[in-house]
Formats: structure tokens, sequence, C-alpha cells
């Protein structure tokens, strides 16, 4: 017979879409989601900053939004779909972002990164989903209103997502106009 | 690294269940939502609690419904939602200029409406880590027996900081609790007290599931004005809702709400005002009378005197706003 230990709750089983797949795990009620990702999925690329919510580098996407890993209960994200910073690129290849955070020189302690990509991969998705899309760089700054930098500055943060939303923006108009063209 | 202490999670579906297990577990409970309060209150042990009910699988106390008269916003309402929710930006423009104003993107995804109006107080004294705060030897809110913003004072100041309730007040909302006993409706004016230990009157056994706005007349204009250091993630170390009731040209009534003192919320109401012109003068007096009675403590960063003056600047400009004045009067070369 086992007894139950009163200071560790059971394990909660719950099944959630982890980068696209669908994950089963039991996780304690007390962990949070950046625990179980870090601890018990080995996915690290989620960093564990402050742990309360004040510097960003934690965040990931639940259904799309960007989200705090330290303060979200890893139980709360039943049926819902995470993303992190792992399942950015695709087929091995780095995300676009990525590529430019690396080519304009965006990150030096590389602390902050995940978080950061993460918050601008949830602004280029909203930002190709507007009627007549615009990049200002004002925009880009309150999307990462939440993710903090204490090497960068932000400034070469800022010019590699934009970078990336103009040739979005433009590959977008090329495929409006191809489609304009078509007999 | 910043670890949760063990407690039981509940998951109810329904609001019944969720009632039955607060009065099961009161006052060993509470509710979570958005979590971006409580779970940092909780691992720095903070709130010490053995069992949270989850709001997020309780249908009622979410969405946004408008009828002819009011605006019902479900507690568990997402702050982002409602800052972007076209009723509210249509009839409640301060209020979803608030909820976009608090904290950062991340914050505003998860945090609720409910969650926000039950925002624990804040204090520079509490919001520390349990070593620091038994370094200090404790405070009224934090086992202690002593308060270090006002010495000898009996009770805790700590500061209501909820950047949603200034404008809900203005706009005269109604909250509404549930609990095994029944559905209370209190309006949010009333729904605080002078006691920053516990400064929200919802009882343990209760859940806010709603709160009511009703929408305002043409004649009814009200701005949130939040002061802090950086655009994002601060909480308001200002925070002012006026509201103008006008009567063509002049001043009807209204009231300014001021955050961000102590506990409670300080409400000054303008009928003694009714018949002013709507102009620069006006401005001027609102800041004055709220410089005369409303009085910000050392109990959150900066300096309390200087955020007395910013309090007077922010209703200045904000009166300017609603009656059509430039917000900052132009400065002229000499």
């Amino acid at each position: 017979m086992t007894v139950a230990d009163p200071t560790t709750p059971a394990p909660v089983l719950v099944h959630l879409h982890l980068n696209g797949e669908p994950t089963s795990v039991a996780v304690p009620p007390h962990w949070t989601l950046l625990e179980l990702l870090r601890y018990g999925l080995n996915l690290t690329g989620t960093k564990q900053g402050c742990d309360k919510g004040d510097c960003g580098t934690c965040t990931v996407r639940i259904d799309g939004e960007p989200q705090l890993a330290c303060l979200t209960l890893a139980v709360e994200v039943r049926d819902r779909h995470v993303e992190t910073v792992e399942g950015l690129g695709v087929g091995g290849e780095p995300h676009p972002l990525q590529e430019a955070f690396a080519r304009v020189g965006a990150a030096q302690c590389g602390f902050c990164t995940p978080g950061m990509l993460m918050s601008a991969s949830a602004y280029l998705d909203d930002l190709s989903l507007q009627d007549a899309p615009v990049v200002r760089r004002e925009d880009i700054a309150a999307a990462l209103g939440g993710n903090l930098c204490r090497c960068t500055g932000y400034t070469k943060i800022l010019q590699a997502i934009e970078e990336v939303a103009q040739s979005v923006l433009a590959r977008q108009q090329d495929l409006a106009t191809s489609d304009a063209e078509e007999p | 690294m910043l670890r949760l202490p063990p407690f039981t999670l509940h998951q109810p579906t329904t609001l019944a269940e969720a009632v039955a297990l607060l009065a099961q577990y009161a006052p060993d409970v509470r509710v979570i939502s958005g979590g971006t309060d409580l779970v940092p209150n909780l691992k720095l042990a903070q709130t010490k609690v053995g069992h949270l009910v989850s709001a997020k699988f309780l249908e009622k106390l979410h969405g946004i419904t408008r009828t002819d008269t009011h605006l019902r916003i479900g507690a568990a309402t997402g702050l982002h939602a409602l800052a972007q929710d076209g009723d509210v930006q249509d009839v409640l423009p301060a209020l979803a200029y608030a909820a976009s104003r608090i904290a950062s993107p991340q914050i505003r995804n998860m945090g609720t409406l409910g969650g926000n109006i039950s925002l624990d107080t804040r204090c520079r004294y509490i919001n520390q880590s349990e070593l620091w705060r038994e370094a200090l030897g404790g405070c009224l809110k934090s086992h202690g027996t002593e308060c270090h913003v006002v010495p000898g004072g009996q009770g805790c100041v700590a500061a209501l900081s909820a950047d949603t309730v200034p404008s809900l007040i203005a706009y005269g909302a109604i909250a509404e609790m549930v609990s095994d006993q029944g559905v209370r409706r209190a309006p949010v004016a009333e729904l605080f007290q002078q006691d920053g230990t516990w400064h929200v009157r919802i009882a343990r056994e209760e859940i806010l599931v709603a709160v009511e706005i009703p929408i305002p007349s043409p004649q009814t204009r009200v701005a949130y004005r939040k002061w802090a250091v950086r655009q994002s993630i601060d909480f308001p170390l200002v925070s002012v809702a006026v509201r103008l009731d006008v009567d063509g040209a002049v001043l009807a009534g209204g009231s300014i709400v001021v955050g961000a003192l102590g506990p409670r919320p300080r409400v000054l109401t303008l009928e003694r005002l009714a018949g002013r012109p709507l102009d620069e003068a006006l401005a001027q007096a609102l800041g004055q009378m709220a410089w005369d009675r409303a009085r910000p403590l050392p109990n959150i960063p900066y300096d309390a005197e200087y955020r007395r003056e910013r309090m007077v600047i922010e209703i200045r400009r904000a009166v300017r706003v609603l009656v059509g004045l430039p917000e900052k009067p132009l400065v002229t070369k000499t």
C-alpha cells in the first residue's frame, strides 16, 4: 500500500499539443509550464529568468498568444497548443527571425532571445492578418513590451524584427500582384 | 529560481461545482484565473493557501454581452480581449484604455478583469522576497506588527494598484458575486475597504462572476490616466479616472476616482461644481480638489509628494482632453 505524501500532491495527466505534437505528460499541480518544459521534457530553449512575470524570457505561445510559462500552471494548459522556441524553425531550418537576429547581431548574451523570438513571431502573425499592414517601430516595441534585454539596448532587436516584417509584407504584396495578373 | 509551494488545484467546469468547492475549503482557498498576480504572490510566500479553484473552465465567467442598457463583462474575460473589444471601445473607452495599459502583452493575454479587480495591494515593504521581509522584521501584511510606511500605524496601507478599478467606479460598475448562499451584487465603488491585508470585500466563499456597467449617456465623458516610469510592465504610480457629466456647455456632475493611494480608491464627487463652464479653470479646480483630498503615501516607488503633484497634472490633462482643450497647454516663447 502506498501512502500519499500530503506535501507533494500526486501528478496529474495532462494532454496538450506541444510544437504541433500531441503530448501526454504527468505533472504535479504546483509545477509551472516552465518547469514542465525545462525539467519534465528537457526543452531548455525556454529560459528561466525572474520567474515572477517581469522579464519575459520564458515567453511561449499558447493558442498563438505570447504568454509567460513561469506564471502558467502546467495542468491548466490541457488541450491547448503550446509553441516554444524549439518549434519555431521548420525541418531543421532556422526561422527567418532567427536568421535575422544572427545576421544583425540582435543577441549578445542571448538569454532574452528565445522570449524575444516568441513575442516577435506573434507580432509577425498579427501583422500578416491585418487588412492594410504597415511596419512601425513603435508597434514592434509595444509587442516586445514584456521582454527585457539587459545587453543590446534593443536597437538591433528592433532592426532584426523590422527587416523580417518588411520582407514578409513584400512577399505578401508580390503574391497579391501575381494573383491579380492571373488571366 | 522560485518554486511554487504545493497546493491542491481544483478545475471545476460548472459554477455550482466551483462554489461548492469554495464553501468546502474556505478560508484556505483562492480562485485562480490568469494567475499573473496570484502565482508570483504564492512564489514569494506573500499568499499562502492550500487549495486553488480554477476559473479557467467556467464558461459563465467568459465573454462580453451588450444589452440596450448595460455591458456585462465576465470576470474571466482576458485583459487583451477587453481592451480590443469593439463594444467596450465604443461605449467604455476609458476602461478599454485602462486595460490596454496593464503590464505587458503577455500578462494582458493571461490576466483577466476579475483578477485585476482582485489584484492584491502593493507596497515596497511587501513585494519582496520572504528573506528580505523577515530581515526587516516583517510588517502588518507580512507576519509582523509594525508598519514601515506609517510609523506607529495600526492598519496596513498597501496600495490598490488595479488599473481597471478607477474607471469601473467612474462608470458606475456593479460587481456580481456568487457563493453557495446565492448571488450578491455590489457597486465596485463599495467593494474596497481600508485594510491593505485584505482590501477587496469578496469573501473566500465567493467567486466574482461578472461586472455590469450601465452604458453611459452621450453627456457622460470618462478618461483614465496612468503614470508609471515605463510604458509597459509597471504598476501605476498615479492612477486617476475623471468622469464629467455635462449639460450643454457646463458641468452637471461627475467624479474623480484616484487609485494607487492606500488600499481603497478615493472617490470625489463633482456635484458642487455643477454649472461651471468646461474650461481650463475647471481643469485647475479639479486638480486642486484632488490635491486637497487625496494623498499618496510612501508605500509604492517614487516620492509621495512628487506623486501628489503628478496626480494633479494627470487630472488636469484628463479634464482638458474631455472638454476638447489641448492635453498639454502650449508653451509660448518669450
